[in-house]
């Protein structure tokens, strides 16, 4: 790069529409459109014995009520199952409308269209279905022990046994010197965008075209899902996501029943239909994340390097699986982190519960395998007696390893095979950052002051970027604005100001020249989706590519006009100038009116390109065979596998111990995704996932009771910090760019999330010598745990406090 | 998340107000709304008429003297945290009110309107029953003052019936000799509490611990008034030990456990704040006694 704009802390130009109520999101688009609201099941698992709409019918305003028989063709089959695995050999999807079963609290039995969404609620109200109650599967444990099975024809509740080893575990194990065995739980959570989940959809009878704005993380899929299930033809689809109220995964799931039935509605009744989800339903209907067990035995040395890592989880798949087994495969290939692991053996097996569907949710299974990893190290260097930095770092993978094949199969179906990195290097910011060397005298002095402290670190390493590719589309018009294009969507990560960087450093022009649109299928039809922390690594790259092409068309029609060698040219401040020689320049505005030859003028610019206006050689056509008018380019990125970002996080915390309040008083994180684009974007995706990660730790838990009801499905009861519950977040930065693409990127959204629930409980467990071994833990909790005599110990606050065991 | 469809009857006067009520089955008082309207939202309440007495003139006076504050039933809790002459009168108002939830909450929600709607895990049905205060009662008959003990009948429940209108709260003054504290301990800043715990400590006029009474907040199914003295009772106020009256708390409450608490961990927060708070008022009400 040898313009400035890329790596610079660039201001989110998005920001000023949003922060001043100019964001024009689902809920915005559709005034007039008729309203959508849905029955849902109150029960966890029933059948569906009978719906009777009688009473609905005489509610003025009631426009129609749809139930499972009246979906028509392939409405009427299960939802796909989007990412089909070898190792799902039971998959199971519901329907837009509830078929006969019900599998989870929450589930669409009947949809009710009416003038407003009162009415809709109105008549949704009077709807009388009956049930036959099922028994109810809620937990893992539960799912596991199969008394009771969510779908009949899966008795033992097991989607899958997802299982990759990368040698002889049992015989690495038998060989050890040493060995742990441990069983840890890690509890649900979910994404809780700002803006939950929303459809509008508009046919044009005339044109029998559709167009469906919609609140997701993949547009171009969604239409493709929209087109196949309604029986229409692509061209006849579109698909916008308008500005997306934050994602976080939960709208990467697609097509969600509401999806179809809009548009379905839509079409039927000639009539714009709009669903705007509500927070009750966002969470006993959308997706949640995160419920694990884990058994973790490992074998190490004398000196704490591992010698053997066999690790068996029961991976909480909620209902149905139409997302596959993603979030199980990250979590067994992400776990291993910045680690060597001689052999390594893991298994997840992926179950079914009666609750709300398992899809990933930031992170995305790498808190969890981060948690089973870290957690492994911590206990490594408390039987040991060692340094918990120190026995990561005898095991880190060191810079000259690279790249690192960890002989493992990741999501995307390719190697794991880290691209890059300097672990050591991490850990090394990190512990000066968080001053790991002086945590003895912090803990003397919050004993003076009462209050008992405890530090915990967690390395991670991310896979970002999975293919299969992104495309993006550079157009110079002749007024010099330069419209960039990518299919993938935006939900809020500032992609209208990174993308815009990328073109404008490319290109050489001003970045306020440069407009940048995502998700709309009118403009870009070929992309996969906003997720794993791609859309950087994936569409920056293709927009990169674009914008080199566009480049390259501009120097060649200007290296014509301006009788100069291409390679003599370069663009600067939107003028194409040459080399060294003051006055031989050309704006590119003129260089893309003069790339598409012209008959007609239609304005002053407009006449240099016409036929009388230029000389040109009379024995070549106005556009060379293989050239096309116009100065744009449409260029694909598609990675030979992901690239590896990495990280390293540190907490401090206080706890009073008489009330047992965990306050996390310092948190450190040591970032590096490769080149950065905008470290002030980067910043606030970790500031951001923090956030995420201490409430993950210490405040969100979906509490679902015995029978399967979500006793807190609200932001009353559903507990994600405020402002006043997250740390300040000291930030160091490693760039360690990444050989893969040509940018040298790697992902970052994710990252700030994932080592939050592993660092907090390894401190938590620093503080009061109680082992740690489920999470997020509450101040009720940690008293239970404290009081209880036969609560484990560990060796390290032993040896402090001179307790014996 | 939509209301049910409601009357909406916007009265001018307290007597067109009680007759709205009178008449129409199912009416609801709207003030702040701020417990209100999300049941509503959630149709877990569905009253046929909600009656909103934001127009409805007098109703919005602090009135502060030496005998104890008198709140009307549209202030807003932001007024009285901020009202300097009714914290000098009885400064459990402001303290506790501090702890009502969030600025956006406070500048709509009124603190009259949070006692009639009788949640135990409210900040000032606590206070109005630890300062021994009374509401006032608009009926058709005529208006009737209401001691908090007649008050609180169950959690989100009172003694009122028929037509009524709760148009002011009245909390006695603080006595002399005395000092106070308010605490809580939520999961998140701004939280209902999971424990609160208000205080006073009367001490004698040779700094001798007199009385001390404590009332807790999501602590037991209605506001109770816990009796604290035997602890510490004679004990002078630089030595007291507040422990005692803390470990004597925890044997008077009978806290529930919920989704955020155990009943035990409330119980432990109960002798925690008790001690906290009652160190601090005794200090106040030794400032407030002199040597």
């Amino acid at each position: 790069m040898t313009t400035k704009l890329f790596g610079e802390p660039v201001r989110r130009r998005e920001d000023a529409r949003l922060i001043t109520g100019r964001g024009r999101y689902l809920d915005d688009i559709g005034s007039d459109a008729l309203a959508a609201a849905f029955v849902r099941s109150p029960h966890a698992h029933a059948r569906v014995v009978d719906v009777d709409v009688d009473a609905a019918l005489d509610v003025e305003g009631l426009v129609a009520v749809y139930t499972y028989e009246d979906l028509p063709g392939p409405l009427a089959e299960p939802l796909p199952v989007l990412i089909p695995h070898p190792q799902l050999h039971a998959p199971r999807t519901g329907y837009p409308l509830a078929n006969g079963e019900v599998n989870h609290v929450g589930e669409p039995v009947v949809m009710v269209v009416a003038t407003d969404r009162y009415v809709a609620e109105d008549a949704a109200e009077r709807i009388v279905v009956t049930y036959e109650e099922l028994p109810v599967v809620v937990g893992v444990d539960a799912a596991r022990e199969a008394v009771h099975a969510v779908h009949a024809d899966v008795p033992d509740n097991v989607a899958a046994r997802h299982h990759q080893e990368t040698g002889d575990a049992d015989a690495a194990l038998a060989a050890s010197p040493h060995t742990l065995s441990f069983t840890q739980y890690i509890e649900r959570s979910a994404c809780m965008p700002m803006e939950g989940k929303g459809v509008h959809a508009r046919w044009d009878a005339g044109d029998r075209s559709l167009r469906v704005h919609t609140s997701t993380q993949a547009s171009t899929s969604v239409r493709a899902a929209i087109a196949a299930k309604l029986q229409l033809s692509l061209d006849q689809v579109e698909v916008v996501a308008p500005d997306v109220g934050g994602g976080f995964g939960v709208k990467i799931v697609h097509p969600w029943p509401e999806e179809l039935l809009v548009p379905m509605a839509a079409i039927a009744l000639g009539r714009e239909v709009k669903w705007a989800e509500d927070r009750r339903e966002h969470f006993i209907s959308s997706a949640h994340e995160r419920q694990q067990r884990q058994e973790i035995t490992v074998g190490y040395d004398d000196d704490g390097r591992v010698t053997a890592l066999d690790v068996h989880v029961w991976h909480d798949n909620g209902a149905y699986t139409p997302y596959g087994i993603i979030v199980p495969i990250v979590t067994a290939t992400q776990l291993v982190g910045p680690y060597v692991i001689p052999v390594y053996r893991v298994i997840v097996e992926s179950v079914y519960t009666n609750t709300v569907i398992v899809t990933p949710y930031r992170g995305a299974g790498r808190p969890q395998g981060c948690f089973a990893m870290e957690r492994t190290m911590d206990r490594i260097a408390d039987a040991l007696g060692l340094d918990r930095a120190v026995v990561r770092e005898r095991n880190l993978i060191r810079p000259e390893q690279f790249p690192y094949d960890h002989r493992l199969t990741f999501q995307d179906g390719r190697p794991v095979i880290y691209d890059s990195g300097d672990y050591p290097g991490l850990l090394d910011k990190l512990r000066a950052l968080v001053g790991w060397e002086s945590a003895e005298e912090l803990r003397a002095d919050a004993e003076a002051r009462g209050k008992l402290l405890g530090v915990g670190m967690a390395l991670y390493v991310e896979g970002t970027g999975p293919g299969p590719y992104e495309g993006g589309h550079v157009q110079v018009l002749g007024s010099g604005k330069v419209l960039v294009s990518t299919g993938l969507t935006s939900q809020g990560q500032g992609h209208e100001t990174v993308f815009a960087q990328i073109v404008a450093s490319e290109l050489g022009v001003p970045i306020e020249d440069v407009e940048v649109t995502t998700g709309d299928t009118r403009r870009f039809g070929y992309a996969v989706g906003t997720f794993a922390s791609r859309a950087a690594v994936m569409s920056g790259n293709a927009v990169a590519l674009a914008a080199r092409g566009v480049r390259e068309k501009a120097l060649r029609i200007a290296a014509d006009v301006l009788e100069a060698d291409p390679g003599d040219l370069e663009i600067d401040e939107g003028v194409v100038s040459v080399r060294g020689t003051p006055g031989a320049a050309i704006p590119l505005r003129t260089v893309a009116v003069l790339s598409n030859p012209l008959r007609y003028a239609f304005d002053e610019a407009a006449k240099q390109a016409t036929q009388f206006a230029r000389s040109a050689s009379d024995d070549k056509p106005p556009v060379a065979p293989g050239d096309a008018p116009g100065l744009e380019h449409r260029d694909y990125y598609s990675p030979i596998r992901s690239t590896f970002a990495s990280g390293a996080h540190a907490a401090v915390v206080e706890i009073d111990p008489a009330t047992w309040e965990i306050d996390v008083v310092k948190y450190a994180v040591v970032h590096d995704c490769g080149n950065v684009v905008n470290p002030m974007i980067v910043e606030g995706q970790v500031h951001g996932g923090v956030a995420q990660g201490v409430g993950g730790a210490l405040y969100e838990r979906m509490a679902y009771d015995a029978d399967g009801q979500l006793q807190n499905a609200s932001f009353m009861d559903f507990l994600m910090p405020y402002a006043s519950e997250v740390p300040d977040v000291v930030i160091d930065h490693q760039e360690t760019p990444s050989p893969l693409n040509p940018l040298g990127i790697k992902g970052a959204g994710e990252a700030g999330v994932i080592p939050g629930t592993a660092a907090i409980a390894s401190a938590i467990e620093d503080a009061t010598g109680r082992r740690i071994a489920a999470m997020p833990i509450s101040p009720t909790q940690l008293y239970d745990l404290v009081r209880d005599g036969s609560s484990e110990t560990t060796a390290a606050w032993r040896r402090r406090t001179g307790v014996d065991a | 998340m939509k209301p049910a469809p409601f009357r909406y009857a916007d009265p001018r006067s307290l007597a067109e107000a009680l007759e709205v009520l009178a008449t129409e089955e199912g009416a609801k008082v709207l003030a702040g709304g701020q417990s209100l309207l999300p049941l509503l939202s959630m149709r877990l309440a569905a009253p046929a008429t909600l009656v909103d007495i934001n127009r409805v003139p007098g109703l919005d006076r602090i009135e502060a003297t030496g005998d104890g504050v008198r709140v009307g039933a549209l202030v807003r809790h932001v007024r009285l945290l901020e009202d300097v002459v009714a914290a000098r009168v009885q400064p459990l108002l402001a303290r506790a009110t501090a702890n009502v939830a969030h600025p956006a909450i406070r500048n709509r929600g009124t603190t009259v309107g949070s006692i009639a709607h009788a949640d135990p895990s409210g900040e000032m049905t606590s206070v109005l029953a630890l300062t021994g205060g009374s509401v006032e009662v608009a009926t058709p008959a005529g208006v009737a003052t209401v001691g908090w003990e007649d008050l609180f009948v169950g959690p989100l429940e009172t003694s009122l019936h028929g037509p009524a209108v709760v148009t002011a709260a009245s909390f006695p003054a603080l006595p002399d000799r005395s000092g106070t504290a308010f605490a809580e301990i939520a999961r998140r800043k701004g939280d209902y509490a999971v424990c609160g715990a208000g205080v006073v400590v009367t001490l004698d006029a040779d700094r001798r611990v007199e009385r001390v009474r404590a009332a807790y907040v999501s602590v037991g199914l209605v506001p109770a008034v816990h009796d604290l003295t035997d602890a510490v009772a004679g004990q002078p106020v630089e030595k007291a030990d507040w422990a005692a009256a803390g470990a004597l708390a925890r044997t008077l409450v009978d806290p529930d456990g919920d989704l955020h608490a155990s009943a035990d961990y409330r119980r432990l927060l109960v002798g925690v704040l008790t001690e906290r708070t009652l160190a601090r008022a005794a200090a106040e009400a030794a400032e407030r006694t002199g040597a």
